[in-house]
């Protein structure tokens, strides 16, 4: 039709489309991601070399930091027979429990907060009072109340989890763009659908965030609550290690717990790149 | 026959609070925006409302959307008072407002969907209309993935998908470089001419009122009133040809002298209300 349209065509076919089907374009499109991504490689191998020399240079003693070498073997070993994995697994599945219990209300409510502004007023003071008080303080409570079982890990898991999610509801709400608002109304939408159809996937974005946000802090919060009064899981694991003075063992927990961090952070990431398709160029990296 | 009638229409705004503005000397926390805005629409035609910044132009098409309610005065759509939007209007706005979660095709069908059109009958109707944008490749793009201009296309064809007897354009083009502009004013022209829509449509440019109106409405400074209705004397069909000629030229020294003296009188009003602007 016009020029403008032909060139537009052609920008377009630059853009990652959803939909091209093209397999080559999107093996070279994880592969230019590959490429950035193994540029950090070199310090973290660094950071190894350096670990591995400090002990066996005699820099620290061996028994306070066994060699990285030492570390991974020991790692190596209680993958292999099972040991490790039963404690990942655990605290895994009590941060999924936490977590998800924290999207199933803090979303809603979000929702309800954001929207509402009423019962924002209502609810506002208190919510805030609760957010700012560290979670960690309020651990003992939570053991008086719901005693040294699963609960009290969970519920505890789940209030550390929720404040983020709650945050990120209720600004992905109201900051859905009113120009937004006004053209469905222009068409004649329902109260029902302004929300089902406008507000809430306006506040996706936003709401991603918050749950990349609560995931990690649900892993955090899993590993302190498993150091106080837990007889599983990879908090359990690293602080019996210390006690009894298994090093090299605490230190493969350790390492256990950095590689699952990382995992489940990429995990987000990519969940939130997919959840957010339509927003097209994905600015916040992968180091969130 | 007129489609739609505003008598008297008026209209206030609050200010924010420690805001003031000053009404012919007078110190108020209330800006008035229209002040009995009367003008009549004509079945079919294409009106365009010029007018200087915060004349009110924009609160007028909200009106007739439905979308705000007058202090005072009433509008009618076919002779029933309009209170809420109607579904015999469609509106286009200048941040094109498409939702960046649908796609091209998914955008076009939405005011559809609330009229409870069956889905093949949906997407039918807005295949059609990318067809006539030229658009008809793009359909599963997103917002994002199209320009600015392709943008405005599918955000008019959307507008356009319940067949609204009056189309609002609120500076539809205004966002869009020089050349696109020019093309999609062409574009509208050319679609509208085929069909008997009433079109009202805002803008800041007198060359694109001249090249697209039947009439013109020059709207004062605020608080807007029509202070004048200029027909615009060129045959239709037109093209982008018609910029260039004698007539145009003419029509467009009307549309400016009646606009002038607003236009002036506008700046002399934002010096006296800074804190005020929109």
């Amino acid at each position: 039709m016009s020029e403008e349209l032909v060139a537009a065509s052609q920008a377009g076919l630059k853009t990652p489309t959803v939909d091209s089907g093209s397999y080559i374009k999107r093996f070279e499109h994880l592969f230019e991601g590959l490429n950035k991504w193994s540029q950090g490689i070199p310090l973290v191998l660094a950071f190894f070399a350096v670990w591995e020399a400090l002990p066996r240079l005699g820099l620290i003693d061996p028994l306070f930091l066994p060699a990285f070498s030492t570390t991974i073997k020991t790692l190596f070993d209680l993958t292999v027979s099972g040991k490790l994995l039963l404690h990942v697994l655990v605290s895994l599945q009590r941060s999924l429990i936490g977590f998800g219990l924290a999207v199933l209300i803090a979303v809603p409510l979000g929702f309800l907060m954001g929207w509402y502004s009423r019962f924002e007023r209502y609810t506002d003071l208190l919510m805030q009072s609760l957010r700012n008080t560290s979670t960690f303080a309020l651990l003992p409570i939570f053991l008086l109340l719901l005693g040294l079982g699963e609960a009290s890990k969970i519920a505890i898991i789940f209030y550390g989890a929720s404040w983020q999610l709650l945050m990120n509801t209720i600004t992905g709400v109201k900051s859905v763009d009113p120009i937004y608002i006004k053209a469905a109304k222009s068409m004649g939408v329902s109260d029902r659908d302004l929300f089902r159809k406008i507000i809430l996937p306006a506040s996706i974005p936003s709401i991603v965030v918050g749950a990349r946000m609560g995931a990690k802090i649900a892993l955090m919060v899993v590993i302190a609550a498993e150091m106080i009064g837990a007889k599983t899981g990879l908090g359990f694991f690293i602080q019996n290690a210390q006690f009894n003075f298994m090093i090299p063992e605490m230190y493969a927990g350790i390492l256990t717990l950095a590689i699952l961090g990382l995992t489940i952070n990429y995990l987000l990431v990519w969940f939130e790149k997919k959840a957010t398709y339509w927003k097209g160029e994905f600015g916040s990296g992968v180091i969130g | 026959m007129d489609i739609i009638v505003s008598k008297d229409l008026k209209k206030k705004f609050k200010l924010k609070h420690g805001q003031q503005v000053n009404n012919n000397g007078v110190i108020s926390n209330e800006i008035e925006v229209l002040d009995g805005f009367d003008l009549k629409i004509k079945k079919g035609e294409f009106l365009v409302l010029v007018g200087p910044s915060g004349s009110g132009k924009s609160v007028f098409l909200d009106i007739v959307g439905g979308l705000s309610a007058p202090t005072s005065g009433v509008v009618y759509l076919d002779d029933k008072v309009i209170e809420a939007p109607s579904a015999k209007t469609g509106y286009v706005f200048q941040q094109y407002a498409l939702f960046p979660w649908r796609t091209a095709l998914s955008n076009i069908e939405f005011g559809l969907e609330s009229r409870g059109v069956p889905p093949e009958e949906r997407v039918q109707t807005a295949r059609e209309l990318l067809a006539i944008f030229g658009l008809s490749d793009f359909e599963d793009r997103f917002p994002y993935q199209l320009s600015g201009g392709m943008q405005q296309r599918v955000a008019i064809a959307r507008a356009l998908a319940t067949k609204p007897e009056v189309l609002l354009m609120d500076e539809p083009f205004a966002a869009l470089d020089a050349q696109t502009r020019e093309i999609l004013q062409n574009e509208l022209i050319r679609i509208w001419e085929g069909t008997d829509t009433t079109v009202i449509f805002v803008t800041h440019s007198i060359d694109e009122a001249v090249f697209l109106a039947d009439r013109v409405a020059v709207v004062t400074a605020r608080p807007g009133q029509v202070k004048d209705i200029i027909e615009i004397d060129l045959p239709r069909p037109r093209d982008g040809d018609v910029r260039s000629s004698n007539e145009f030229a003419a029509n467009r020294h009307k549309v400016w002298d009646a606009l002038k003296a607003e236009v002036n009188k506008a700046q002399q009003d934002w010096k006296l209300a800074p804190g005020f602007a929109g």
